[in-house]
């Protein structure tokens, strides 16, 4: 299965539309909100951080347990957030506009920089002690997961066939039933790809939020990331690839007790009528379905279920009818009134409390250009090296079938756990870290190009690759008639995933340490790490506000189109 | 009882919100009654408003004016005692045929007990034994309607509606399943007491109807009512039989050319037709037997074509003055002969010619791009001047008609990647 694009590349128009603008004040008000409560309270607390975690590599796998419970707790928390506001967004005529442009702006907030600013917020909660930092732990993580799996449901809901609705109506269904029996069914495919998407992002943001310090409040919960975090103040390379191990088994055992089980049930709700050359399979899905013990276990579940739908009269009459859009003038002017006010709002209150002179912002922009300067030429490379590579493996299934898996579980595995490997041969050698420290932006991430372009040549029809062969298309003719153009959609949505990802890794790649020795390169993820450790509040937002906005800006003016004309050049159907 | 009325639909409105503003009127001045015991056919052309009808009628969706009333009651919702089949089948993937079929009678909070009787009876009768467990995507297109039909029946609904139920089917597997429906019906084993059928097949609504509804297309209307006076079953070989899609179709020939006679301007509907049928359809009616003149099943089934296939390319030539319709028959017009007779190029230019002079939006678009400077234009501009006169879709298959026989005709070019029109040629 190939991965879906991100929100950005949705919609096909190219310029921001009021609904962008609106979004964007919210989100930065909203954030400007939450960075100016947390200096309120940022004194008092000081540290609250547990004694110095031990290496000791026996209490390594309780310390997985409990980044692994993070992540699943986070997940949980996305699936209900999914359900109801992408719901809300797909049903609700008013809203629904500004939800949707919403997603898209949180989606583009770096979550490392994030969390500084809402880890004292949360902290603030539970004063002193570790629950709060639990809490914004789950938050960040939530943050990383939450967005993409609202809008691939948002997009279900939209294109649930008419006459599958029409049906359930026809029968009585109520909304409630139909919700359940058709609108999420057919959302639960692309809804739990999605969910592994999230999940490979969130190894990245569990293991950087347990270990944080902001200004003077220093949190470290027991997990790996801290562990990584001691290993790394301690300058120990072997308590490192203890780590590393144990984060790989931690991986394995979700793919295989959570994710295989969910994607191969998964698949008959797969709503193309067609038979599949090949069927997901998993050895856990298989035990559960021979075993009577689950079927009846659901028996109370489905019963509740059921009885849930019935609780109102079959919906008949009016209830049941698609009813017209009528539009209410009345209430299409008050709310847009009410959301005019409330970004005006926002954009006031940041301008208030956001005490920053165009120097600074002059200064942000300035580092924002460099980051993108490397990111720009990261992902080149990448592409470079990852494109002919994928196609190649990608035309031979025996080579597939196993560097697939490997590619996918890379792009899983957090990049920012073999960091400190890698920052401690640039201290050792004394090598530049402006330009070393880079390729530390798209390690995790330059997998989803390879992955994406594995895909996109296995399914390059045979018989274009026969004709080929026929002509006697071949070298550098070949890759530019037939290979690169046969994956080129499927290389665009990769490479706007790892784009993405990459910039929200220069936060913890543009700066590292390895003990007392601290490797920093110019950029704005160095910038916002800075102003992180620092407790600089308003730079911190500055310096999120300035990378969603180049974020937003690159996907608006080069991937988005870039997309479209893929998907209308290129797209094999 | 024999003469109760089931469903009385009297002068029903429907229009849509154009994209633009404004109304597009789908439906208007519609009456149709539906009498215990008939099957009553609505045919008509694609856009002629059929399945909006059908909507309606089953409270899916409500008409701006005129009334509805099943058994007397106005219907302002979906009402119980109507089912409808689908011509998508809409079958719940993730459910078996069994599930799938029970959907229908959870809602209505029956007991668990009678849910699976009446369920594993419903798929006996439509002749679905052994696949209760199966899963949609297991099971062939017929047997997938059969699952379609087996839901609707097992409600016990008074009416049935059909929305084009047999159209995605093949034709053996389509004349199957009809066969067996009329079967039932004829046997009074269904439990149902009327059904309306939508369809644009006319053999197949002589086959089974009592009564058919012509439509007229833009807005929709009823514009003739036939009455079917043949005895069950059926046979299609019947001279009589062929009598009455020979009716029907002339009286749809007719219509469609008063209908096109009334307007002519940008809202002509088109209907895509490759150019390459045109030519065969004009050389084939040129040859012998036809020289010239043919009856159109008789064509059809020479060509091994439906016939509601070839009736668009029919409508083709006529629209292009190379043929011409008249009771049944194409006949080739002067142009059409020399058509057939000409080498590639000078077919190029008699289909240009055709196309200015009887296509107003291939003329329209020509003239445009020959006042302008540059001689180019976006797609947008044609776009929108076409939606003031149909639906978003409809006016996507006009112009994608026209591209295409104009790049036939090379009368102008069109570049898919950047949406402009030009009068650039790439040779």
């Amino acid at each position: 299965m190939r991965i879906l694009p991100p929100v950005s590349v949705e919609a096909r128009r190219l310029l921001p539309s009021r609904w962008d603008v609106v979004a964007a004040m919210l989100v930065l008000g909203f954030i400007v909100l939450f960075a100016e409560a947390s200096r309120a309270v940022v004194a008092p607390l000081s540290s609250i951080a547990h004694s110095t975690l031990s290496l000791d590599a026996a209490l390594l796998p309780e310390y997985a347990l409990r980044t692994a419970l993070r992540m699943l707790i986070a997940l949980g928390v996305s699936l209900v957030f999914t359900l109801t506001y992408a719901t809300w967004a797909a049903k609700a005529r008013r809203a629904g506009t500004l939800l949707v442009a919403l997603l898209d702006i949180l989606q583009s907030v770096p979550i490392l920089g994030f969390i500084s600013v809402t880890v004292v917020f949360f902290l603030s909660l539970a004063p002193g002690r570790v629950l709060g930092a639990e809490f914004a732990a789950v938050f960040a993580i939530f943050t990383s997961q939450a967005w993409n799996m609202a809008f691939s449901f948002y997009q279900s809901l939209r294109t649930v066939p008419p006459e599958l609705s029409e049906a359930g109506r026809m029968f009585g269904l109520n909304a409630w039933a139909r919700f359940w029996r058709i609108e999420v069914p057919f959302g639960l495919p692309p809804l739990i790809w999605n969910m592994m998407m999230s999940m490979s992002g969130g190894w990245f943001f569990v293991v950087a939020a347990e270990a944080i310090s902001v200004g003077p409040t220093t949190i470290a919960l027991p997990g790996i990331g801290s562990y990584i975090a001691v290993a790394i103040a301690q300058q120990n390379l072997t308590a490192i690839f203890y780590a590393i191990a144990a984060m790989l088994v931690v991986i394995l055992i979700y793919d295989q007790l959570l994710f295989r089980p969910l994607v191969a049930w998964a698949d008959k709700f797969r709503f193309d009528n067609e038979d599949s050359e090949e069927f997901p399979e998993s050895w856990l899905l298989d035990v559960i379905r021979r075993s009577t013990l689950m079927d009846r276990l659901a028996v109370p579940f489905d019963r509740f279920m059921a009885w849930t739908y019935r609780l109102t009269p079959p919906a008949r009459g009016p209830a049941a009818a698609i009813r017209d859009a009528v539009p209410s003038r009345a209430g299409d002017v008050a709310w847009y009134a009410l959301l005019a006010a409330l970004a005006l709002f926002a954009a006031f209150e940041v301008w208030q409390r956001l005490a920053v002179s165009w120097a600074d912002i002059a200064q942000a922009f300035g580092l924002g250009a460099i980051t993108m300067l490397r990111v720009v030429i990261l992902i080149a490379l990448a592409s470079a090296i990852w494109t002919p590579i994928g196609v190649y493996v990608g035309l031979r299934p025996n080579l597939t079938r196993w560097v697939q898996p490997v590619a996918q579980f890379l792009a899983a595995f957090p990049a920012n756990l073999v960091f400190p490997v890698a920052v401690f041969a640039i201290a050792r050698y004394a090598l530049n870290p402006d330009i070393w420290l880079s390729p530390l932006m798209v390690l995790g991430t330059q997998w989803y190009i390879l992955f994406n372009v594995i895909a996109g040549a296995s399914v390059l029809p045979r018989e274009l690759r026969d004709a080929g062969t026929n002509f006697q298309v071949k070298g550098w003719l070949w890759w530019r008639k037939i290979g690169l153009p046969g994956v080129f959609p499927y290389y665009v949505t990769g490479a706007i995933t790892a784009s993405g990802g990459s910039w929200n890794a220069s936060i913890v790649a543009e700066v590292a340490s390895w003990g007392s020795h601290t490797l920093r390169a110019h950029g704005l993820g160095a910038y916002i790490a800075d102003a992180t450790a620092h407790g600089d509040f308003h730079r911190i937002v500055l310096g999120i506000a300035t990378m969603s906005f180049f974020v937003v800006v690159v996907n608006r003016l080069f991937w988005r189109p870039l997309y479209w004309f893929a998907e209308r050049r290129y797209r094999l159907t | 009882m024999a003469d109760t009325t089931l469903l009385e639909v009297h002068d029903v409105r429907r229009s849509f919100p154009k994209p633009g503003g404004g109304e597009l009127l789908v439906l208007d001045g519609v009456e149709l009654a539906l009498k215990q015991g008939e099957i009553v056919g609505l045919l008509g052309r694609s856009g002629s408003g059929k399945s909006t009808l059908l909507r309606l009628i089953s409270g899916l969706s409500r008409p701006q004016g005129g009334t509805i009333r099943y058994l007397g009651q106005p219907i302002d919702g979906p009402p119980g005692g109507i089912a409808m089949v689908f011509q998508s089948f809409a079958l719940f993937p993730w459910l078996t045929v069994l599930e799938n079929v029970q959907l229908g009678l959870e809602a209505l909070n029956l007991p668990p007990a009678e849910i699976r009787s009446r369920a594993i009876a419903a798929i006996d009768l439509i002749g679905l034994d052994g696949y209760e467990n199966a899963y949609p995507r297991e099971l062939s297109g017929g047997m997938r309607q059969r699952v379609g039909f087996a839901r609707a029946l097992v409600v016990h609904p008074n009416i049935l509606l059909m929305d084009e139920p047999f159209s995605a089917l093949d034709v053996l597997t389509a004349e199957n399943l009809r066969t067996d429906l009329l079967e039932l019906w004829g046997e009074d084993q269904l439990p149902i007491k009327g059904m309306i059928l939508v369809t644009h097949n006319i053999e197949e609504a002589v086959l089974m109807c009592d009564r058919v509804l012509l439509f007229s297309t833009n807005p929709g209307r009823v514009a003739g009512e036939i009455r079917i006076d043949l005895p069950r079953p059926r046979e299609r070989t019947d001279p009589r039989f062929e009598d009455y899609v020979d009716q029907i179709y002339t009286e749809m020939t007719a219509r469609q050319r008063a209908a096109r006679a009334d307007r002519g301007g940008l809202g002509t509907l088109m209907t895509h037709v490759s150019p390459n049928l045109i030519s065969g359809l004009i050389e084939a009616v040129a040859a012998a037997p036809y020289n010239g003149k043919a009856d159109l099943p008789d064509i059809a089934s020479d060509l091994q074509m439906e016939i509601d296939e070839l009736f668009p390319v029919a409508e083709a030539l006529q629209m292009l003055r190379l043929g011409d319709l008249e009771g049944g028959d194409l006949k080739l017009t002067h142009m059409g002969k020399r058509f057939a007779d000409a080498e590639l190029n000078e077919r190029k230019e008699i289909f240009s010619r055709a196309l200015i002079g009887h296509v107003p939006l291939a003329a329209h678009i020509r003239r445009v791009l020959d006042e302008r400077a540059h001689h180019t234009a976006p797609r947008r501009r044609f776009v929108d001047e076409l939606e003031d006169h149909m639906t978003e879709d409809a006016a996507e298959e006009t112009l994608r008609t026209v591209v295409s026989w104009s790049r036939f005709a090379e009368l102008f070019a069109y570049d898919d990647e950047s949406e402009i029109f030009s009068l650039e040629n790439p040779a």
